[in-house]
Parts: C-alpha cells; structure tokens; sequence
C-alpha cells in the first residue's frame, strides 16, 4: 500500500484508537487497495475550471455538507533525485499561506468544523477539505483552502520542523517489520524507477531538502493543468462551478507533468532476507503488476478475486490460513497506477514456517496460472464483486475518492457504469491467458523480514505440504 | 484517524442544523429478549446488519483471556447446518461484506448488503447463535492463526506491547487489564471446552442487540427478525460480576524494553464514564477536556508541544465516554528528536497544570462545539457508522438513546467545568505511566539470491 505523509500521526494513535473503538478485526478488509467502483446512478459532470483544472463533480443532496477533494500529479514519483521532497512540499502547504499562520490556519478550518487534509503517494498529491454547506461556515473554509493552495509561505522554520517530524517517521518505520519489508519490496521491484522509493523519502534526501527545493517544486507541480477538482456535496453546479474556480484561479496555469518513465520487467528471480527481531516473519512476493486503464485490467482483476483478492473463499487463504492455520492475514492485489504497479502476495507468518508458506504460495500462484478458475469460482466471483456493487459508493466519501481517481488517471467518466458489465464479460480463458501473459513465476521478487529468515528461492514444482 | 474521541458519537440531527431525510430509530422487543433496533436511511440501496452481543474481554477472568475473541473466529467455522467458512461463502455470494469485532464490552458481527438481501444475513447469524460446532480440528487451527494474530498485532509491535503493560498495571482489579486478544499462555492453554462453556453463557437472545441501518422499512425488518430470530430458544444471562477497581493509592510507572528505535510515553488517569460517573456532566467535561487538548491541529498539545516547544513530535489524547466500566484518560506521546520521555512527560504535567489553574478560552470551548455539530453530519454519510453507534450504546449499557443527547451536553458544558474535572481527575493518586526504553535491533541485509 501507498504510504500518505499524515501516516506517523496516526501511528501513535492507531495504537489507542484500536484498542479502544474497534479491537480485533477477524478479518482483513477484503479489497484490494486502489480498487475502484461505480454506480449506475451516479451522475458524474464535468468541465474544465477558468483557470484550466479538471473538474469532475456529482451533486448529492441528502445531507448538508460537502466534499472538496483537489489532486495533483505532484506525487513522489515527481521527487526526482530528492526523495521525500514531493511529500515535504505537500505537508509544508497549510503550514502558514496567505494571511495566515500555521496556528491560524488551523484554527480557521476547526472553528468551522470544517476538516482539512493532506496527503502524498507515489503518483499523486492530494489537498482535501470537507464542510458544512452553510454558507458563513464554508466560506471561511474555502477562503482558507484557496490560501493553502495558491498562496502558501514555505517558512524555513517550519520545514525544520517538519524535517524533524519526518525523520521521526523514518525511524519508526525501522521499527516495524511491515514496512522494512515495504521498502525493501519497492526498491528491488522498482531499481530503475521513481516508484522505488516511498513518499515519505530517506534519512539522506529528507536531511538535505532545501526550502528553495520545495518552493521550486510546488512552482512546478502545483498548477491547474496539473490538477483535478474533485466536488460531492450539498451544492449545485453554479455553486461547484465558482467553487472550483476560486480554488484554482490563481494557479499557474503551468503544464501537466511529463509522462513517468516505463517499468522494467524482473528478468530473474531473487530472494531478499533481511534478519529482524521479531517473532514473525513477513513475506511479500511479487513483480510490477498494471496500470490504471490497463486493457487487462478486468481479466486481472477478477482472477485476482479468485486468487487471493476476496478474503475468505480465495485460495491463498485457504491455503495459508483456512487449511493450515499459518498466517492471520493473507491476500494478494494489483496496485494499478499510472505505471504498473507492483503484483503483490503477501502474509507473516511465525520463523519455522517461511519456506513451507513460499512454497505452497509458490504452487498456489503456479497452479493458478497455470489452470486459471473453475467456472464455479468465476461465477462467484462475478456474483461477489456485481453484487455488492452499491456498497462501493454509498457515502459521499467514497464518491469523492472514486471521481478524484477517474479524473487523476483519465479513466472514461462511464467506467462506473459499465463496470458490472465488463466484470461480467470477463471469462475463464481471459483470465488465465493474462496471467499467462503478465505474471511470470519465474521472475518473481521475494522479500523475507524477520528472525531465522534464511529464505531459499523455491523451486519449480516443488511440493508444499 | 486521528483521534478525536469526542468525535465517535452523534445525533438524528444536529444542534441547529437542519438534517432531513433521517428517520428515528425503531426499537423492538422480541418475545424471547432480543432488541431489535432499527434506523431507516435511504441515501443508498444498502443495509447494514450488525448483532451484538454482551460478552468480550472485560467479561472474562484469569485462565482464559482471549477466549471471547477466539469463540468470534470459530463463529464462521461452521454449524449443524453451514461447513466451515460457509457462512462467508453465502455471503460473498451475494454480494455482501462481513466481518466481526471483539472489544472489551462487546462482540459483534456484522453483514453489508445490497438492500434485498437483508434475508440471507438474520437467516444466517439466527442458526450460527444457536447451532454453533466448535469442531476441533478446526479449532486447532484457528488458535493458531489467533496466536499469529497476537504476534503481528502485539509481540512485534512496541507500541502495542506497551499499551498492554500500560493497562496492565494500570487496573488492578478490574477487568479491563486483559488483552482482548488473551495473553499467550491463556491462548495456548484455551481448549473447545472453554469456547463452548463461553458460547453456551453468552450466545442467547436475550443477551443480543440486532441493529439494522440502511434503505429498509422498519416493519419489514421487524417481519424478517420475527421469522428467523423469534422462534429461538433464549435463557437468563446472568449478570456479569461487576469487578470495580479497587482505590489506586498512588502513581504507578512502568517501564517496557523491546527491540525499537523510538521511545514512547503513555499516561493514564482513572476517570469516570457515562455509565459509572456520579456527576452527569463530568465525562462530557473531560470530552471537552480532550477535545481542548488534541481535538485537532489547533489544539493545544499539537499547538504548544509539538510546534511552539517541538518537544514532541506527535501526541494525542485517548478518552471514550462509553466504555462499560469506569476508564482512563489517555495521552500518549512520541518525542521530538533531541528530546526524552522525562521532558516530553515534564512538558504535558505543564500542560496540564495550566488546564487546572486557568480557565480554557472561550475560543477554545467554540472551536469544539462547532466541530461537535459538524461531525454530527459528517456521521451520518456512514451508514456502517450509525448502526455502530447504536450498537455500541445500547450494548456497554448507557442506551442507545443517549447518543441523542451528545452534541446537547457537550455544548453545555462551561469552562468552569473542564477545570473542575481537570482538578479532581488529572492527579497523581490516579496516574499510570507507561514508558517504552527501546532496545537495539539488529538489522542485516544479507542477500542470498540463486
């Protein structure tokens, strides 16, 4: 999963928060990060703001409030030789901009009850707001907003402290085998590639990030051709239609970024151990996967379902957990991205049991390809992902995060409603001549992060018990 | 999220600001002591289904921690009439997203549907609260995978590890110093029997809330609810004991040393809940407390500790006002580079002090209410969220309807108050800290590719 740059804020308190208010989920949440859905209802309009911003926007009326959502390509992929800096840049905008102060900034969004919020991935960057309707209330938000977007200081001093703030997300992450095994994934999926380090950055880069880096970044990438305006809410198209123009009108109106550089496939296997004390050891397998709007991307998809994508009843997890009892979480997912992004298995498991989970990991995938569904699989598939298709856009959130997606990634403004049908479409010989085509068993990258972890490659064919 | 404890809970409509289309919540009784609540929202053609039972990690004792969380595994493995991980198949089948939750005061299931299919989900969780098999080989199994739990969501996490020494010195005789996970030696120790005792104990209809939200009729989920969960047989649940912590007699410090890179710091005070507060508005004064303190980035520990001292680089303020049994009051905090626990603790003392000496700015007191109302609506665009409220009020014992009165009483609380509580509350008699002193990892790559 990507990581967002409000990450290390919630991981003090995810700690309490889960204790507290949910505990012990039984299982994991059963989509694939990114996954996309649609309504046949959903009207989505769109246009171009004044200042050259795409505008997507579906007006909902049940309740009074409303989602603003404004995302740039401006992720790290664009960080160039200063990891970190795209997500530094991204943090650093409500941090003093226009009138205001950090403090001030703050406390204008919170005496309104608005909500505001920031985050970095690899391809983009996001800048969101969710409001009231009520016009004193929004208003004082908006003018706010417009502020972060278009006028932010960069006060070297707050870079400092954000640097620092940084630097402690960075150690944190050493402290957790999930995310060494993360990092260690993308860098040896992607050697070549902007995708290969997180937006969070590294202790080198992050150490020697200048503010003129960050105000030169934000020059470059925070402009209207370089941005989509996500809007749900209370308001209709006049009120949408100034809104998006207020928070976009004194953008430059600047370039859309240049397209990213192609991913190279694996051209081996190879199998990384990195030693950790921990009583688990974490396993993630994979290769780059598919890009948004990849012509594969519904065979892929739904094979993946059946693969290890639905929880329960997909087979990775009934090999891993159901059969044998080896691992709480076990799944595997596409990452679409604007280039492929990584094909990912994964589970932890305890250190005696890595090379008998590689290796029935190893023959699940292989079978798989190799035979492709059962038609019984396929058509539970198809059942699962059409039928629960309304759960995928029933709140105003959701509807926000789905139309900023297909305006990102140029996805037709149909794709919502034709995605049951081209579920539906799909067959078990597409399916297994994708996978044939786009997953090679044979070059795939492994990553072992915990103690007595000494993975060896598995062998073709080899026997899991 | 970040948190916001104040947050967790809302109302029908808020204070002054106009919600239309929200129906009341429907409550119903069946014969056998099932509640039934139900709450109509027709934004979207889905149901949620969630049933909630009285039982989890405060319920148990010494032996058999983890037991109530187990027993929620084993519910999917099958009944006289389902195989093991049949329930989850029906349900994927028809579209549908399910899982459960364990807490301390509660253990939950729950369904979301397309709006029709609101059948498959009472048909099912009505014969797994009678028939339930507890196979053993399938237990077998799934302690394993519940340990697997405990390692990735405990051992390997020091943060976690701290929290569950925190709450372990923190409650001496209270219930609340279990995992709900278990500690591991109980989980390895738990056996078929203990599951069955507990399922036979808890897994009643009258020890059960069914909440239903989403774009339904409440008579007609009342009909269904009448066709699959009437006609079961129910006993008298007897009453859990009430273990209330004994007096804490002064501070309690506690040191943790796991493999880690950072250090952490959690304090805790003893404070009261909705449920056992003999003053009314004192647990919606420590919401406006924590609220003052971390309800936000212009709150006063983000403002003061982490920008204007940067002795922090994050900390934040834990408090549920609906907890069953009486709590703590939560700060946890990561040092700023450069800095320790002792200042980080040292600066959040002073934070606190001022909070008992001054009164908190009318600004400060605004600031919250608005955020108060205004996540009232935000609540209500998670349809999931609503019957998780109602589910979790009624079950720890306040009543559901009491999520009504929220944004009313937190609006009425006065500067005056978040003192007084801060005083009688905030003090040394009360606290436990937790610290963790991380200890070296040792981290090498070693390449071993063929």
């Amino acid at each position: 999963m990507l990581g967002s740059n409000r990450r290390f804020l919630y991981v003090t308190v995810a700690v309490v928060v889960g204790f507290l208010v949910l505990a012990w989920i039984n299982q994991r949440d059963t989509h694939a990060p990114g996954e996309i859905s649609e309504s046949k209802g959903l009207h989505i309009q769109s246009w171009k703001s004044d200042s050259g911003a795409n505008v997507l926007f579906v007006e909902t009326r049940q309740l009074p409030m409303i989602d603003v959502r404004v995302v740039f390509d401006a992720g790290s992929a664009r960080d160039t030789d200063k990891p970190g800096l795209a997500r530094l840049t991204n943090v650093l905008l409500d941090h003093g901009a226009g009138e205001w102060d950090t403090d001030s900034i703050a406390d204008r969004f919170e005496s309104v009850g608005a909500i505001s919020g920031a985050s970095a991935l690899r391809d983009s960057a996001v800048v969101s707001l969710r409001s009231l309707v009520d016009p004193t209330l929004l208003e004082q938000a908006l003018t706010t907003l417009t502020a972060v977007l278009q006028k932010p200081h960069f006060n070297p001093d707050e870079l400092e402290r954000e640097r620092s703030r940084t630097l402690v997300a960075l150690e944190n992450d050493r402290q957790s085998p999930s995310s060494i095994a993360e990092k260690v994934f993308y860098a040896n999926l992607y050697p070549q590639h902007p995708y290969h380090t997180p937006s969070v950055g590294n202790e080198d880069s992050v150490k020697s990030i200048s503010i003129d880096d960050v105000k030169e970044f934000y020059n470059s990438h925070y402009t209207a051709k370089n941005a989509v305006i996500a809007i749900v809410g209370a308001v209709d198209r006049d009120a949408a239609t100034k809104i998006a123009n207020q928070i976009s009108a004194e953008l430059p109106e600047g370039n859309a970024a240049a397209a990213l550089p192609d991913v190279a496939d694996l051209t081996q296997s190879e199998t990384i151990n990195k030693t950790f004390p921990s009583t688990q050891s974490h396993i993630l397998i994979g290769q780059p996967g598919m890009r948004r709007g990849d012509p594969d991307y519904f065979a892929l998809y739904v094979g993946n379902h059946i693969l290890g994508g639905s929880g329960f009843g997909s087979r990775i997890v009934e090999e891993i957990r159901e059969k044998r009892g080896l691992a709480y979480s076990s799944y595997s997912y596409f990452l679409p991205m604007r280039k492929p992004g990584p094909f990912t298995i994964g589970m932890q498991t305890r250190g005696g049991e890595v090379e008998k989970a590689l290796s029935i990991l190893d023959k699940t995938l292989r079978e798989f390809i190799d035979e492709g569904p059962s038609a019984e699989e396929l058509q539970h598939a198809k059942k699962n992902i059409t039928g629960g298709f309304p759960l995928r856009i029933d709140s105003n959130k959701d509807i926000v995060e789905y139309i900023g997606m297909i305006g990102f990634y140029n996805l037709p403004l149909n794709y919502l409603q034709t995605f049951n049908d081209n579920v539906n479409a799909v067959t078990a010989e597409q399916i297994q001549d994708a996978f044939q085509r786009r997953v090679k068993p044979d070059k795939l990258l492994t990553v072992v992060v915990g103690s007595n972890s000494n993975a060896k490659p598995v062998k073709a064919g080899s026997e899991g018990s | 999220m970040k948190l916001k404890p104040y947050l967790f809970f809302a109302l029908l409509t808020a204070g002054g600001v106009p919600v239309t289309g929200f129906a009341q919540v429907h409550e119903f009784m069946l014969e056998n002591g099932m509640k039934l609540l139900v709450k109509e929202d027709h934004r979207a053609p889905i149901v949620v289904s969630q049933i909630w039972y009285k039982v989890g990690s405060s319920y148990e004792h010494s032996g058999i921690t983890g037991v109530s969380h187990v027993l929620e595994h084993m519910m999917f493995k099958g009944t006289k009439k389902l195989g093991p991980g049949e329930f989850s198949r029906l349900i994927a089948e028809q579209g549908g997203r399910e899982n459960a939750f364990t807490g301390r005061d509660y253990t939950a299931y729950f369904q979301q549907l397309e709006k029709s299919r609101l059948e498959f989900s009472f048909r099912l969780e009505a014969d797994r609260m009678r028939n339930l098999l507890l196979p053993p080989e399938e237990f077998d199994k799934e302690r394993e995978v519940v340990i697997e739990e405990r390692r990735m969501r405990t051992e390997d996490k020091p943060r976690s590890l701290t929290y569950e020494q925190f709450n372990a010195a923190a409650f001496t005789n209270s219930s609340y110093q279990y995992p709900i996970i278990g500690w591991m030696d109980d989980l390895r120790n738990l056996t078929v029997e203990d599951l069955r005792n507990w399922y036979q104990r808890w897994y009643s209809p009258a020890n059960a809330t069914l909440v239903v939200a989403g774009d339904v009729d409440a008579d007609d989920v009342l009909a269904l609810a009448q066709k699959y969960f009437a006609k079961l047989p129910t006993e008298e649940v007897a009453e859990p004991k009430p273990r209330i912590e004994s007096k804490q007699l002064g501070p309690r410090r506690v040191i943790v040393r796991a493999p880690a890179k950072l250090p952490y710091l959690l304090m805790g005070y003893k404070a009261p809940v909705l449920n056992t507060a003999e003053i009314e508005w004192e647990p919606y004064a420590l919401e406006v407390l924590a609220g003052v303190l971390s309800g936000g980035n212009s709150a006063r520990l983000p403002k003061e500790l982490e920008r204007r001292q940067q002795v922090v680089a994050s900390a934040d303020v834990g408090y549920s006002l609906y907890s069953r049994k009486s709590d703590t009051f939560l700060i946890d905090a990561t040092p700023a580079p450069g800095q320790t626990v002792d200042t980080a603790e040292q600066a959040i003392h002073e934070q606190l002090d001022i909070l008992k000496n001054e009164l908190v700015s009318k600004q400060e007191l605004d600031r919250i209410k608005a955020q108060v109302v205004a996540n009232a609506v935000y609540e209500l665009d998670s349809v999931f969220y609503q019957a998780m409220q109602l589910g979790q009020l009624e079950t720890v014992g306040v009543g559901w309807q009491r999520a009504d009165e929220y944004v009313d009483r937190v609006r009425q609380v006065t500067a005056e108050q978040v003192r007084e509580v801060a005083r009688k509350y905030l003090v040394d008699k009360g606290l436990t800290v937790a610290i963790l002193e991380p200890q070296a990892l040792v981290e090498q790559a070693r390449l071993a590719s063929d």
